[in-house]
C-alpha cells in the first residue's frame, strides 16, 4: 500500500473533515488516488469539478505520485 | 508583485508599484464584495487560498501575459479572510506603453486568476452559508 498526505481546501476541507488527511492506495497515480478518495468520501462526487494538485501545479490523472509530493485537492475555484 | 494578504488592499500603492515613466497607460481592475448573491443578502465572505500554489499559478499567468503584451509593470493582490460587502477582494494593475494593451492584459490576468488560482470564497447569509460554485445545482439556479 502507498500512503499519501493530502491537503484539502474550500468545500473539500468540510467534506473530508479537516485540512489534511492520509489516503492509502494500491496504485501510485493521481487516478488511483482520486479513486481511493472517492470511495472513502463519496460526497466528493457531488462537486462540479475536482482537480488534484501535485507540488503546486494541476496534475493529470496519469502522473505518478511520490510519498514526498505535496498533494492537494482543488475543488471549483471562486477567487476574485 | 504578487500578494495574498489578510490586510486590506491599498489600491493607490499598487498603482504606484506598476507606474513607470515609459508607460502611457496604467490599467487597474478592482474586485469588490457584492451585498447580494442569488437574491439573498450576503453578510460577509470567507476567502481562503492555497497560498503557495496561488502565487505560482499567478506567476505563470503573468509570464503568459508578458509574452502577449508589452508589460512594463504588473501587480496582483488578493485578499483572504473575512470580507464585508463593499470591501476590495482583488486588485490587478498593469502598465504598458499604450492603452489598448493595458486593457487587454488586465482583463486576461483577472480572468485567468479567477479560473486558475486556487482561491475560494464562501458566502455567509442570514440563514446559512455556501462555497461559491462548488456544486452544479448552484450553477443551474444562477
Amino acid at each position: 500500500m502507498n500512503k499519501y498526505r493530502v491537503k484539502a481546501f474550500g468545500i473539500t476541507k468540510d467534506l473530508l473533515g479537516g485540512r489534511e488527511t492520509f489516503i492509502e492506495t494500491q496504485g501510485q497515480t493521481v487516478a488511483d488516488l482520486r479513486a481511493a478518495l472517492h470511495s472513502r468520501f463519496p460526497e466528493l462526487s457531488g462537486l462540479r469539478s475536482l482537480f488534484i494538485a501535485v507540488n503546486n501545479d494541476y496534475a493529470d490523472d496519469e502522473i505518478l505520485l511520490k510519498p514526498s509530493d505535496e498533494i492537494a485537492l482543488i475543488p471549483p475555484v471562486s477567487g476574485g | 508583485m504578487i500578494k495574498i494578504t489578510e490586510k486590506s488592499i491599498d489600491v493607490q500603492k499598487i498603482i504606484d508599484t506598476v507606474s513607470s515613466l515609459s508607460a502611457g497607460a496604467v490599467n487597474v481592475f478592482v474586485g469588490t464584495v457584492r451585498n447580494k448573491a442569488n437574491g439573498k443578502n450576503v453578510l460577509w465572505l470567507e476567502y481562503e487560498a492555497y497560498e503557495t500554489m496561488a502565487v505560482s499559478q499567478i506567476r505563470k499567468i503573468i509570464e503568459e501575459a508578458s509574452h502577449r503584451w508589452p508589460l512594463l509593470g504588473w501587480a496582483v493582490s488578493h485578499r483572504i479572510g473575512t470580507l464585508k460587502p463593499g470591501e476590495t477582494s482583488v486588485v490587478v494593475a498593469v502598465s504598458t506603453p499604450h492603452r489598448k494593451d493595458s486593457f487587454e492584459a488586465c482583463q486576461f490576468i483577472i480572468d485567468s486568476v479567477k479560473t486558475m488560482a486556487p482561491i475560494w470564497k464562501k458566502e455567509v447569509f442570514e440563514d446559512g452559508e455556501e462555497w461559491v460554485s462548488a456544486r452544479p445545482e448552484i450553477e443551474m439556479r444562477a
